[in-house]
């Protein structure tokens, strides 16, 4: 009964500016696959909903000079997959980003909602952790720049200040030999929701691994950056022992909970064989590239 | 007499209410609207299980823009103590069902309505009720509910002398399982458990309900039965069945789960109170709490053979959770397990189990697959321990002509060991297996039904058909109706319009359950159009002058047939009609009939899975059935029929499931997390059909649309069996279940 006012701004400054303003009665719109749907269930009740896919920035996708892609906040999965360059450069990231709901909701989803929704199980999130992506923010105090893996703080809770909002991410450049994966596990075949998920990016020189990254996501509150497991990655061949080496300390990473969607020991368990499942993948798109 | 002509029957003809749902045009409930119409909302319990001191409802009646409030006050009571069966239902259960009278006794159990201008404002003033509540201790799992120190859910339910949850006991027997097993060889006893499964229907329960300041009252719903919910409502309300017209909208798909009624008697009540047309439409969340779904189950199965593999004794005890009120499938577990074969001495014990969760409604074959799940893996583990082959296994003790079943009846002509042979000449059943895959079989019975049905068949003036029958329909059967129709008359079945009537304008026409629509209603219509025929002849005889007898009906038109054979030109339908008037009248006939003779229905499968171990990940990658379908009028809805069924059974045997929490709340209540398998979850379901025509009926028909949801739980368990080398016995087969066990194995 209560009146929702809809507001879509044109620039960064006003949406920030209303968002600030309402102080906390307020939802960001952007492809609005969680929020409409968090909004029909009672679960969420905003007196202002600020559309952010009228500002330029926020849908836009940029290839840099030196090789790495800026995409904004907004920008829908099937516009990513749409880019004729992006996916070639990050299939993992790619397949994440795709693996969010169905092709209907793949025409509005963005990472940039994925993200803000801070679900441990957020498929892109992983990716975009061991892709090494950064999100600028502008918020009422200007703009600031972090890593992805500092935007959650707890399920459904993320570190943004109030009024900030999440702008674009940052994708590095890609060093020759370098590839990336996520996969996930789910019951069922699509239309679901990660009971683990995995996300690896290797770079290979001479087939040794030179940089990784691992994460993981639904083994613990936020999405993790598994150090360790990168850790156990580079320098090796990805001979068995390295990788049971990095899928221990993804096993070792988890501090999963028991609930409808999988048990603590099924979690852990599989964290470990995505581990080495997606390592293969990534080496073998590494060297390819 | 079986129609042997083939024009029309067994054609694949294009369905008629294939336009109207793919261009969207299709009228559910939910599209129903009046003008002055106002909106319904439940209250719903948020205990288990809790006594009701108290409602008051005088703040939600405050509200501006609330137009009735109904509690269980405004429902009809049924004593406990006095029995009223309509159907497989119990009008003392229905009227605690639709609304909790004495205590709540389940989370999402209603507790009162509230009729108002919006939505928004029914559900706040929903907030606004203040239900006095005395919780109560509460169960939920069959094994915690038949403990002795179990809550009791009902004061008036005894068994064996002594407050119980146990509801009711059925009991099948055949000859001396005792003396039967002191025969066998080999005997194989195990246990099994499977989870409560939700019908699933995409189309949640939904009705318009307008009650006029005279008491005339219309009902627009989703339901299995127009005049099962004009019964029920009756019966609920007060208001007499010939004030009370049901109109059938199209079904968005019921699986059994909407031969029961939620919502209209509440939406008449409001009506009534409100003077206002009341639309009532459920979510999705209330649809997983509240109705359906089909029983849990705990098993345990006993067969013994003797070394040649004939089966000499079979044992069976089932228990299925009934949910808060009486009335699980016991008949349908019991029944159906050792019905495809033939065992002389047989055992065959249900019991029904009242716990705190929503109370049960059919589904597909209710209780059937719960019962052939048990007894085909013990029959694998049997076939091993032997050395046979598992179907040869079933063909050796396949039920045939004549065969005594445990639970009453003598099979005329059946087409079972038909479906085995099939399975057994078929490439797949020999096909070589992939790395991790592996294959098992099943086979299923189901009973079918036949009972009440109505129809009338009018030619139009200008020489077509209209065909009206009382069943939605959920399975194809106006487009194989408008194949009878056109197969008899002789015409082209695009002259034949097939429609479903109201409780006002067609006869009592028992529901759209237990596979009984086409035997039923292909049985009234070809009894309608015989006499339409007979009505053909009589006019072309009268313009001939000659006597009807020496008219025939071919090929769609009236032929002068004997001495007379040659001496006029034809009639054809649309000149007969044309001449209507002046020969006697409109043209046309009903028939209304109780009828009998549907015969089981059998199946056998084939399923081929695949295994990640590392994942416990289990799909199925391969799948065969094989019915025995008597006709199949339509075949393209037959194997509709047939692979909706295991798509449904695969869910059951993988995916889906109930989940509780800690407080007896669904915890699960959404297609999210209840995991019903999506298109990439299936392989392309192969279908043979078999026909062995039902001598009972004129074109042969069997009911098809339940038996092929009974063989796929142990089809699958068998396979994976076969893949893993481990058996499974509770279901679902779910990846952490699954990964469990090998880990388990390894350890």
């Amino acid at each position: 009964m209560a009146d929702i006012q809809y507001l879509a701004p044109r620039t960064l400054d006003e949406a920030v500016g209303a968002y600030a303003a309402a102080a906390g009665a307020a939802r960001i719109l952007a492809g609005g696959t969680d929020l409409l749907v968090q909004m029909r269930s009672g679960a969420v009740r905003p007196g202002v909903i600020i559309d952010i896919k009228k500002i330029a920035e926020l849908t836009r996708i940029e290839e840099t000079p030196d090789g790495g892609f800026r995409i904004g906040a907004a920008v829908t999965g099937a516009a990513l997959a749409e880019h004729p360059r992006f996916g070639k450069v990050w299939p993992g990231v790619l397949e994440a980003v795709n693996l969010i709901g169905s092709k209907q909701v793949q025409g509005r989803a963005s990472p940039g909602g994925n993200l803000c929704n801070a679900s441990p199980a957020a498929d892109s999130v992983p990716a975009l952790v061991a892709a090494g992506a950064t999100v600028t923010v502008q918020g009422p105090n200007g703009r600031r720049e972090m890593p992805v893996e500092a935007v959650p703080a707890g399920p459904g809770r993320t570190s943004l200040a109030p009024g900030e909002i999440v702008v674009r991410f940052t994708l590095p450049p890609r060093p020759a030999g370098s590839g990336d994966a996520y996969l996930r596990m789910i019951p069922r075949t699509e239309m679901d929701i990660a009971v683990v998920g995995c996300g690896v990016n290797l770079t290979l020189r001479d087939g040794a691994v030179t940089a990784a990254r691992v994460s993981l996501g639904a083994v613990a509150p936020t999405v993790l950056l598994v150090e360790d497991a990168a850790k156990a990655l580079i320098g090796s061949r990805l001979e068995e022992a390295a990788l049971e080496a990095a899928a221990a300390a993804c096993r070792a990473a988890c501090r999963p909970i028991n609930d409808k969607r999988g048990t603590i020991a099924y979690r852990t368990r599989v964290a470990g064989v995505l581990l080495k499942r997606a390592a293969a993948i990534a080496a073998e798109r590494a060297g390819r590239a | 007499m079986n129609v042997v002509s083939n024009k029309w029957i067994g054609q694949r003809t294009i369905r008629p209410d294939g336009a109207d749902k793919v261009t969207g045009r299709a009228a559910y409930a939910a599209d129903a609207t009046m003008p002055g119409m106002i909106w319904g909302k439940i209250l719903r319990s948020p205990h288990p299980h809790a006594r009701i001191r108290s409602i008051d409802t005088s703040k939600a009646e405050a509200l501006p823009g609330v137009k009735a409030v109904v509690t269980a006050k405004d429902i009809v009571d049924f004593p406990v103590d006095t029995p009223v069966p309509l159907g497989i239902q119990d009008m003392r259960w229905m009227c605690r069902n639709v609304m909790a009278r004495e205590k709540a006794l389940f989370h999402g159990h209603p507790v009162a309505a509230v009729a108002a201008t919006t939505e928004e404002i029914a559900a706040e003033a929903c907030r606004l009720i203040e239900v006095d509540y005395e919780v109560l201790p509460w169960v939920i799992e069959i094994e915690d509910a038949i403990r002795p120190d179990a809550p009791i859910l009902h004061d008036f339910l005894r068994f064996e002398g002594r407050p119980s949850n146990i509801a009711g006991k059925l009991e099948h027997r055949l000859g001396d399982v005792e003396a039967g097993f002191a025969e066998a060889d080999v005997v194989i006893e195990r246990s099994f458990a499977t989870r409560p499964v939700h019908q699933g229907y995409i189309e949640p329960h939904a009705c318009l309900v307008s009650v006029a300041p005279d008491g005339k009252t219309t009902i627009w719903s989703s339901s299995q039965g127009q005049f099962m919910v004009r019964a029920m409502t009756s019966l609920l309300t007060g208001i007499p069945q010939s004030d009370i017209r049901a109109i059938p909208a199209e079904i968005g798909g019921g699986f059994g789960g909407k031969t029961i009624i939620y919502l209209e008697p509440v939406a008449v009540m409001l009506s009534k109170k409100s003077g206002r047309p009341v639309k009532m439409v459920m979510t999705r969340e209330e649809v997983m709490r509240a109705t359906g779904p089909t029983s849990a189950s705990r098993s345990t199965v006993k067969i013994g053979a003797r070394r040649d593999g004939r089966i000499v004794a079979a044992q069976g005890t089932f228990y299925l959770q009934a949910g808060a009120l009486p009335g699980s499938p016991i008949r349908g577990a019991a029944g159906c397990a050792f019905a495809p074969y033939d065992i002389p001495n047989v055992h065959s014990v249900g019991y029904d189990v009242v716990s705190n969760r929503s109370k049960v409604a059919a589904y597909r074959a209710p209780g059937a697959p719960i019962g052939a799940y048990a007894v085909e893996c013990v029959l694998d583990e049997l076939a091993e321990a032997l050395g046979m082959d598992p179907l040869e296994l079933r063909l050796k003790n396949a039920a045939r002509q004549g065969t005594k079943a445990a639970h009453g009846p003598v099979y005329p002509r059946i087409g079972f060991a038909e479906t085995i042979e099939a399975a057994l000449a078929h490439p797949h059943y020999k096909a070589p297996l992939g790395k991790r895959q592996g294959r098992g079989v099943a086979c299923g019975f189901w009973f079918n039904a036949g009972g009440e049905s109505s129809a009338q068949v009018n030619v139009t003036e200008d020489g077509n058909v209209v065909v009206t029958t009382g069943h939605p329909d959920i399975g194809g059967s106006r487009a194989s109706i408008a194949n009878i129709t056109a197969e008899l008359l002789g015409i082209d079945y695009r002259r034949v319009s097939v429609l479903i009537g109201d409780t006002a304008t067609i006869g009592y026409s028992n529901l759209t359950g237990g596979s009984r629509v086409l035997f039923a209603s292909a049985t009234v219509v070809t009894q309608s159009v015989e006499k339409v025929i007979t009505q053909l002849r009589e006019r072309a005889a009268k313009i001939w002058g000659i006597d009807p007898d020496a008219v025939k009906w071919e090929d769609g038109q009236a032929l002068p047939a004997g001495d007379n054979a040659g001496r006029f030109p034809p009639l054809t339908l649309k000149q007969l009609a044309a001449k209507a008037s002046e020969t006697g009248g409109p043209i046309g006939a009903g028939v209304q009939l109780n009828t009998t003779g549907a015969e089981g229905g059998f199946a056998t499968h084939i399923c081929d899975v695949e295994v990640d171990p590392e994942l416990g990940i289990v799909r199925v990658v391969r799948y065969t059935a094989f019915q025995d379908a008597g006709r199949a009028i339509h075949p393209g809805y037959v194997e509709g029929q047939m692979q909706g069924g295991v798509a449904q059974g695969i869910g059951w045997a993988l995916s889906e499931e109930y989940v509780y929490d800690r407080q007896g709340r669904v915890d699960n209540a959404s297609f999210l997390d209840y995991r019903m398998p999506v298109c990439s979850d299936l392989p392309m379901i192969d279908t043979v059909i078999i026909e062995v025509p039902n001598p009972k009926h004129p074109q042969g028909v069997r009911g098809v649309g339940e038996v092929p949801i009974v063989p796929p739980l142990a089809a699958i368990s068998n396979a994976v069996y076969n893949a893993l080398g481990r058996r499974f016995y509770s279901l679902p087969m779910s990846p952490p279940k699954v990964l469990a066990t090998l880990e388990g194995a390894a350890a």
